[in-house]
């Protein structure tokens, strides 16, 4: 054998390819030990704090506040001082090139807010660095161009802003639902209140320095960290609107707070959505449909695809599939740029989901869970996928938020279309044919108040989001999420 | 013993290239020699906008809106420049902020002009505007700088490429602009910008078989001539207003598309 | 009553799937697909077993008008020895060369681990006739070619005559006999990525051992999202029948940064198996120089210039 041959038989076999570990650095985040409430334009020294944690490592990030009832006081006065001393008397044209500053300041901060949002929130870099602060970026900049605009928004009507409006925001994208609430309601003149989620307030805490440096005018944009408590609190306020997003649970509860006080209202809640894969799909994008619409960013997504409903005829292939991608999916650290599905967000989110996982077993579905090795400290859970499921067990009827995929048949268009309506949510739907009419037929009769064709868990400034049913009512982005911060007499 | 300052040269912008006239020739405006372009300039200048068409269209509304904010951005920076060439900083601010406004259409035109049709029968209709090419635009002789800004952001926006000719008596506010545009991200071609006499450069980009529309609101001189010349490839003749905006100075530069698709199982 | 017309002759439905569904591809999630792979971070040990794997699947390639013996002995020489200021650097699977070449190429080889490859069946176009184009591959056979690399009639292909497309292909392979054989798509001239995948399906029922992506001929080649149609397919035949069939990207891989995703694409679509010059093949020409800093800078923790790097 000569020396190239020994050299060639010496060659490792593969026995398998481990990438290493590729971290995004943390030190482009500076954070600080106490974070304040930004009322005023300042930071409020909070009465009572508590500690916000990295949901991987379960490490403390820092302290930050519970609002009590009369710091949302100070902070809706705040607000009401703004809109009513200059706010509201500022020419469309100003109020866009604020808007236009912030976005650009995210743009240019981005790769620091996409590190703490993941550190933050579980959710990986690769999603928050583009997805989700991208998007941030990019509502800002649409809602800019329609702060002048507003007569060709509203045909035949005179838009004037509400005034203050309370907004409430959940933990699975906490910067983006900043966005979605903040810029439409500055656009529109009014000035706000905001209160991210208890677990995730980072990220809107740092969004109060983009504030600083696009010299926002004070009060204009007030937030406040805490519980539930401080949204009642909130909820109960002084406010002209309020605009929640979160479980249908909770979301009921305000809307019976409100009744009868004249307060506008505008809900973004739970759903349970089918994803419709026909026979003539495009059977491997479609997979990757399935796994992006349950599987991205841990199923913490209200409009997630949990309920597969596949095509009797194409089953077996279908779910073969599926099973041999879940294989590949790398759930570990948030800040690996080579993660996909990240950490679950709180000890109280696992074990939600661990109880309708049990349940989903009891009540006689089969479970598959891909081989996984989860780190040790931090809240995990293997994606999982449900076969034989019942349209009527917990797990196709609950929303479990999490990356759990309940997977139920059809046989016929019609068949397709009662089970995905057959629920009292209806925020999204996902339908995978190469049919065009069928897909114009499937969107037509499927009440959701978004549709995914041959796409899932798509979104964009423009594009209107918002539920039917129990998902909520009113919508944000597009011309039609200006419509609920506007007053038109 | 005061300091000589260097003195900038004047040329054509074609292509994101700054190239003298292919003739050779100048004229003296406010004071300085001024590139007098040819109608071999303002081919090159159609060829160069037909070239870069379908990337500018190409791109999202996002990222062009993106881009022609960033002009604006551009035009700041210089706005002392700016206020020497024309009327002055009012002006020059006006022509700021309307870049802002025209910038933030360009994701919402589909939206105010587009439409989805409730036809009578099963088909699914929607309506959207697509730009039309190549405009060439005869920018107003004033204000110089409000007047070239007024016309050719509502083209730009809609995705159009634009061949203008400046104003004739006050065209250093244009290359001027034109140097903001080349460090604003505009793709090359995208904006070319002609110095040079009127009743030399209208008739040929009137008569252009490969321009799409020609925007006349600046037009002095014979009108119903250049509207003669443009007939040949029926050329749109967009007539806006010379320092103003609206959503509905876009609205001519653009082509509307109907689409049908039958909804059934 | 009226009778319903006799089907034509030699129409049969195919009650159970002999060959691999051959469905639809969907273009835009399949390019959101590939790029997410391309985001893939290799870096240390990964990167480094990445970078030695692609040099072991090279076929170094030279393919043009101009070809000469002396050319391709410079070639066979680098093939064998890609770096020489560093001995563990590994040879190469193949150089690939046009028919009149392959004597020298055979020469110049002997003695090493490098095999000779020869394009035939009128490559780039195929536009010849078949007799012409069989005798061809017998001919480098005769000569020494370890391994053919044919082109597909596209012609036949996009005029809708894919019986005569598959027909080549299954007398090509005949004159091969044990000799391994590549069938090359031409995928920047098949115009869809459905095209692409039924193309694929049909060369390997007609017996190919490898498939190719391109000639490198034409300016658009070996893309990531066209790699994962045809990865896709192999896995389909895989699943349905067993069989391993290989992957070839060739044209417009021009850094070490591209193979590395290429063999992502591969790692997730195939698993490790296919990770072997057996199965995968890089056709290049740049694209080796580029590995061969990657690997040094790995080692040295510098980047490199090419000067440093011999051109044979």
């Amino acid at each position: 054998m000569t020396e190239l041959e020994r050299k060639q038989d010496q060659a490792p076999v593969p026995v398998g390819w481990e990438y290493e570990t590729a971290p995004e650095s943390r030190d482009i985040v500076t954070l600080r030990e106490r974070y304040g409430h930004f009322v005023g334009g300042e930071w409020l020294e909070p009465k009572e704090t508590y500690t916000t944690i990295s949901p991987a490592t379960e490490e403390s990030l820092a302290e930050v506040g519970q609002a009590t009832e009369e710091e949302v006081q100070l902070a809706v006065q705040a607000a009401r001082d703004a809109f009513e001393n200059g706010w509201s008397a500022l020419a469309g044209a100003e109020r866009a090139k604020y808007l236009y500053r912030i976005a650009r300041i995210l743009q240019e901060r981005a790769r620091e807010f996409a590190v703490l949002e993941s550190l933050n929130g579980g959710k990986p870099i690769r999603e928050s660095r583009d997805v989700d602060v991208p998007l941030s970026a990019a509502h800002f900049f649409y809602y800019a161009g329609w702060a002048d605009k507003l007569e060709y928004a509203f045909p035949n009507r005179k838009p004037k802003p509400l005034g203050v409006a309370g907004q409430i925001i959940p933990w699975n994208f906490p910067l983006l639902m900043l966005a979605w609430k903040v810029a439409p309601a500055l656009a529109a003149g009014n000035t706000v209140v905001l209160k991210p989620a208890e677990t995730t307030p980072l990220s809107a805490l740092l969004f109060c320095d983009v504030l600083r440096q696009a010299e926002l005018p004070a009060g204009v944009v007030n937030i406040i960290t805490g519980d539930g408590r401080a949204g009642a609190a909130l909820v109960k306020s002084e406010v002209d609107k309020i605009a929640f997003t979160g479980s249908t649970e909770v979301g009921k509860a305000i809307k019976r707070e409100l009744a009868g006080t004249g307060k506008k209202l505008t809900l973004e809640l739970g759903g349970k959505a089918a994803n419709v894969i026909f026979d003539d799909a495009a059977l491997d994008q479609a997979v990757e449909g399935i796994v992006n619409g349950i599987y991205f960013n841990q199923g913490h997504v209200c409009c997630a695809g949990s309920r597969l409903l596949v095509q009797e005829s194409i089953y077996e292939a279908t779910i073969d599939k599926l099973k041999r991608r879940l294989q590949t999916l790398r759930v570990g650290d948030p800040l690996d740029k080579n993660t996909d599905v990240g950490a679950i967000n709180s000890q109280a989110q696992l074990e939600k989901i661990q109880e309708l996982v049990a349940s989903g077993e009891e009540e006689g579905a089969e479970i598959y869970q891909p081989p996984c090795r989860l780190p040790e400290k931090g809240y995990w859970f293997v994606p999982t996928v449900f076969t034989n499921v019942a349209q009527s067990y917990r797990i196709a009827q609950e929303e479990i938020f999490g990356p759990v995929l309940s997977v139920l048949t059809f046989r016929t268009p019609d068949e397709a279309v009662e089970k995905a309506n057959n629920t009292p949510y209806g925020l999204s739907a996902g339908v995978w044919t190469e049919k065009g009419s069928r897909i114009l037929a499937m969107a037509q009769r499927l009440k959701a108040g978004v549709i995914w064709a041959n796409t899932y868990n798509r979104f964009d400034p423009t594009s209107p989001f918002g539920g039917y049913k129990e998902s909520g009512f009113g919508r944000e982005g597009g011309l039609h999420g200006l419509a609920p911060y506007m007053d038109f007499e | 013993m005061s300091r000589l300052p260097v003195r900038k040269t004047y040329k054509l912008f074609i292509g994101g290239d700054f190239p003298r006239s292919e003739s050779g020739r100048t004229y003296e405006a406010e004071g300085q020699n001024v590139a007098r372009a040819s109608r071999k300039d303002a081919r090159d200048a159609v060829r160069a906008a037909r070239s870069a068409f379908p990337k500018w269209a190409g791109m999202t509304a996002y990222n062009r809106g993106q881009v022609l904010y960033r002009v604006a951005e551009m035009i700041e920076a210089r706005r002392s420049e700016f206020a020497d060439l024309c009327s002055g900083p009012k002006e020059v601010e006006r022509s700021i902020d309307r870049f802002v406004w025209y910038a933030g259409w360009a994701d919402k035109l589909a939206q105010v002009i587009g439409s989805s049709n409730p036809v009578a029968g099963p088909y699914f209709n929607f309506t959207v505007p697509e730009p039309q090419g190549v405009a060439g635009i005869l920018a107003p002789q004033e204000p110089p700088l409000a007047g070239l800004v007024s016309r050719v952001a509502p083209a730009l926006v809609g995705g159009n490429a634009v061949v203008v000719v400046a104003s004739e008596p006050h065209p250093l506010a244009a290359i001027e602009l034109a140097e903001a545009l080349a460090t604003a991200d505009v793709p090359g071609g995208v904006v070319n910008i002609l110095t040079g006499l009127r009743e030399e450069l209208a008739p040929v980009l009137a008569s252009h078989m490969d321009v799409n529309a020609l925007d006349v609101s600046g037009a002095d001189g014979n009108l119903a001539e250049l509207e003669r010349l443009a007939a040949d490839n029926v050329k749109r003749i967009v007539r806006g207003a010379a320092d103003g905006q609206s959503a509905w100075e876009i609205e001519p530069f653009l082509e509307l598309k109907t689409v049908w698709h039958p909804i059934g199982v | 009553m009226a009778q319903a017309p006799a089907l034509p002759v030699g129409f049969e439905l195919p009650l159970e799937p002999r060959l691999p569904r051959i469905g639809s591809i969907d273009q835009v999630a399949l390019e959101e697909r590939a790029a997410t792979l391309a985001k893939r971070s290799i870096k240390r040990e990964a990167k480094m077993f990445a970078l030695e794997l692609a040099v072991r699947m090279t076929d170094l390639t030279t393919l043009e008008g101009s070809d000469t013996p002396g050319k391709v002995s410079a070639l066979a020489s680098k093939a064998i020895r890609p770096d020489p200021a560093d001995a563990s650097v590994p040879s190469v699977a193949a150089i690939c060369v046009y028919p009149n070449l392959v004597p020298a190429a055979v020469e110049r080889v002997r003695g090493s681990s490098v095999k000779v490859a020869s394009v035939a069946t009128a490559f780039p176009s195929g536009q010849s006739p078949l007799e012409t184009k069989l005798e061809e591959v017998r001919w480098v056979i005769e000569h020494g070619a370890d391994e053919v690399d044919m082109v597909i009639d596209r012609g036949a292909f996009l005029a809708g005559r894919y019986a005569k497309v598959y027909d080549e292909i299954v007398r090509v392979k005949e004159a091969c006999g044990e000799t391994h054989l590549k069938v090359i798509l031409e995928t920047g001239e098949l115009g869809t990525y459905d095209n692409v995948r039924r193309a694929s399906l049909l060369a390997i029922a007609a017996g190919a051992d490898f498939i190719k992506t391109s000639t490198g001929k034409l300016p658009s080649s070996a893309t990531l999202p066209v790699a994962l149609v045809m990865l896709e397919a192999i896995r389909d035949v895989y699943d349905e029948t067993g069989r391993r069939v290989g992957f070839k990207p060739a044209g417009g891989i021009r850094n070490a940064k591209q193979a590395v995703q290429h063999l992502v694409l591969t790692h997730e679509t195939l698993g490790v198996d296919w990770l072997t010059p057996d199965l995968y093949r890089f056709g290049a020409s740049s694209l080796l120089n580029d590995i061969l800093m990657q690997i040094r800078k790995e080692k040295t923790g510098r980047y490199q210039s090419p000067d440093y790097f011999t051109i044979d």
